[in-house]
């Protein structure tokens, strides 16, 4: 089991609904002002300082998921950009050509695949051990998808995208042994843009295929899908050899739900309970439903919460008032099922 | 005699330095975005923009010249996004790209707008005056015979770009006609009664991605037909409807065919044996478009290369064509403006070569 490993010696419940975030964060007001210094050449500030930075706002932002009262944390991704430009920037075979358009004056720095992709540095080792040495919980850490990275990027190099996807999931299960090697135990591999092109489902099946062959029992595999039409990828998607998926339903307002419970939820769910295209903190009691809505596809053992999705678009004292009021919500969820106040509050068997 | 054209069904990506001003006076969020009537130092860098990719598609020797669309914060669906019976709301997804608009809903009768008109006539007459001044434009206007028969007109001529009535139909949504079939002629006619206003244009192109991705059924594919030549019907310039993500289905090209219009578009990127089998099946217009280079790859390709899709077609067709316009099969905007500009010299490259290895 790969769960028990993350209820903190003081939980005050004997149910345990695991709390985490998506990953994202808003990042502190001065770190963009460090990186317009970093990025500017006339400013005397280089590496050195920009590392100086990131640490402090890693340090901070970690810390203040501890506060919230979060069971896994982790730094917001306070180093990294974009999700797929931080990690191109990384992987020789990239190259930027300049801004595209996504909607608006919105803009986004796609890549171009342009060689055959290469694992170089590594990608996240100093985000992984600077945050677990700063946190007293344990640390997870979301890393983008394969399939994702291939999708958003222009590839001149390989035959299709798939062939891409997969040589792609090559450098991440390269990745995720790097970080298990750190101690990493809870990795979550990011594809919002499966949500796009369901019909894909069987390349990120065949790349979670990759990544999970070498990963050790005892690491937590999750994969993350933003909102889209699940019922085009469930229930298929149980085949995938991950723990968890982490899905995003306060957003359409678990209309969906009835998709997970018409088959078997054979894996665990790690339940979106806050809506974050809501600029509002929503209510200890409002999310409470919410996460009792996560009972009705899987038994207390296997039910996380989270976030629907990254915060980082949202003010962050929102962003914290949404994790806080998550954490009080499991809590009170754990001690009403505690007391046998909630049907389902006996371990149920998988059938 | 073949007259192969270099051309581009528009949507090109702003500049960037328009990117950054234009980021700066309109905002990031959908309340800022193009409604119509946009203050003078917005327009002004619209003004800007829209001389350097004219300028620049001269320098690159296309033989159509179009506005560039630069304005179209929403894509294919800008002329119904900025009118005044249209309310916008949400943010939706653009067929399936990562790309955005805002959802144009139909609130109220469609009447005549003359946005587009109004962009065309601020291109003519910067044609006009490049023209007048003689420009720096190599086009390549002698058009000369080629060994294998082909010639380029190369006249640099001013080229129209509008959505189909059936894609801007399938792009809307309808809360005032009340049923499909008349909604799709209200926006035929909404959009003959904007090209009647255009000034003179060689070509007008009308982009229909929605007949191949989201084809009509029965009955709907004739009507999507219907308002497509009553559109064409509008302009005495050649007409090409355009047509791209994969082949029409047999029977949509079949109805397609019954238009008034001059050319099909066929994009050979995506699916160039399906495109052939319909050309071969069905039979084409008399003109026909080809879709030769791949407008969402940055991977650019050999002027070489370009021609030998030309000449792929042209050696697979049982017919002969009057007028080939070569172009990248989609809009351009999903490309970094290098990459942008790279295509373009790339496309003109290739008609230039004349040669087309038939």
């Amino acid at each position: 089991m790969t769960r028990e490993q993350f209820r903190p010696a003081d939980h005050p419940n004997e149910h345990f609904i695991l709390t985490t975030v998506v990953g994202s964060y808003p990042k502190p007001k001065w770190l963009d002002r460090a990186r317009g210094l970093r990025d500017d050449p006339e400013a005397d500030f280089g590496e050195a300082e920009w590392a100086e930075a990131t640490d402090d706002a890693a340090r901070l932002i970690t810390t203040e998921h501890e506060r919230a009262g979060l069971d896994v944390v982790c730094d917001g991704e306070m180093r990294r950009n974009e999700m797929v430009e931080y990690f191109a920037e990384r992987i020789p075979g990239y190259e930027f050509n300049g801004p595209v358009k996504v909607w608006g004056h919105n803009y986004f720095d796609k890549p171009s695949v342009t060689r055959e992709v290469e694992y170089g540095e590594r990608w996240l080792g100093a985000e992984y051990e600077f945050a677990s040495e700063v946190a007293a919980r344990p640390v997870k850490v979301p890393i983008t998808g394969p399939y994702t990275l291939a999708s958003w990027s222009f590839n001149e190099a390989y035959e299709d995208d798939a062939a891409l996807a997969y040589a792609l999931a090559d450098l991440v299960a390269r990745e995720v042994e790097e970080l298990v090697a750190a101690g990493a135990r809870y990795v979550q591999i990011d594809e919002p843009a499966l949500a796009t092109t369901p019909d894909d489902h069987a390349i990120v099946g065949e790349c979670l295929e990759r990544i999970a062959a070498d990963v050790p029992d005892d690491v937590r595999l999750g994969l993350h899908v933003c909102y889209g039409d699940y019922s085009r990828i469930y229930p298929e998607m149980l085949e995938f050899p991950v723990d968890e998926f982490d899905l995003e339903l306060a957003n359409g307002d678990y209309e969906q739900l009835d998709v997970f419970t018409e088959h078997e939820f054979t894996k665990d769910l790690a339940l979106g309970v806050t809506d974050v295209h809501v600029g509002d903190v929503e209510s200890v009691e409002e999310i409470e439903a919410n996460v009792r809505k996560g009972l009705d596809v899987v038994p207390p053992e296997r039910l996380t919460v989270s976030p629907d999705c990254g915060l980082k678009l949202l003010p962050r004292e929102v962003a914290y008032g949404k994790m806080a009021n998550m954490v009080a919500a499991a809590r009170a969820v754990e001690r009403d099922l505690d007391a046998g106040a909630i049907e389902g509050g006996e371990p149920a068997s998988a059938d | 005699m073949t007259h192969l054209l270099a051309s581009t069904p528009g949507l090109f990506p702003l500049p960037d330095w328009a990117k950054n001003r234009l980021g700066d006076l309109k905002g990031h969020q959908k309340e800022g975005l193009v409604h119509g009537e946009e203050s003078e130092a917005v327009a002004g860098v619209y003004g800007e923009a829209r001389a350097e990719v004219i300028e620049r598609q001269r320098e690159a020797g296309l033989d159509r010249i179009v506005e560039g669309q630069l304005r179209w914060d929403d894509m294919l669906a800008h002329p119904l996004c900025i009118h005044d019976a249209v309310e916008t709301r949400g943010i939706v997804r653009y067929y399936d790209n990562n790309n955005f608009y805002r959802e144009p809903v139909v609130v109220d009768e469609l009447g005549f707008d003359g946005d587009v008109a109004a962009e065309l006539d601020a291109a003519s007459e910067l044609l006009a005056d490049a023209d007048a001044g003689g420009g720096d434009a190599e086009g390549h206007s002698d058009g000369g015979d080629a060994d294998d028969g082909t010639a380029s007109r190369g006249d640099g001529a001013l080229q129209a770009v509008l959505p189909g009535p059936y894609s801007l139909a399938e792009l809307a949504t309808d809360e005032h006609y009340g049923d499909a079939a008349a909604f799709l002629d209200a926006v035929g006619d909404f959009l003959a009664d904007e090209v009647k206003a255009f000034p003179d244009v060689e070509t007008l192109f009308l982009s229909e991605p929605s007949l191949v991705v989201d084809p009509p059924g029965a009955g709907a594919d004739e009507r999507a037909s219907a308002a497509i030549d009553r559109v064409a019907g509008a302009t005495d310039a050649d007409v090409v409807c355009q047509t791209y993500w994969g082949a029409l289905d047999e029977r949509v090209h079949a109805h397609l065919l019954d238009a008034d219009v001059d050319a099909v578009g066929y994009d050979l990127l995506t699916e160039h044996e399906a495109s052939m089998y319909n050309i071969n099946e069905y039979g084409t217009k008399e003109d026909i478009a080809l879709g030769v280079v791949d407008g969402q790859n940055t991977l650019i390709e050999e002027p070489e290369t370009i021609a030998e899709r030309v000449a792929w077609v042209r050696e697979n067709s049982a017919a002969a064509f009057d007028t080939i316009h070569a172009t990248p099969n989609t809009g351009l905007f999903y490309l970094p403006v290098g990459k942008f500009e790279a295509k373009l010299d790339a496309l003109g490259e290739a008609v230039a070569l004349q040669g087309v290895r038939a």
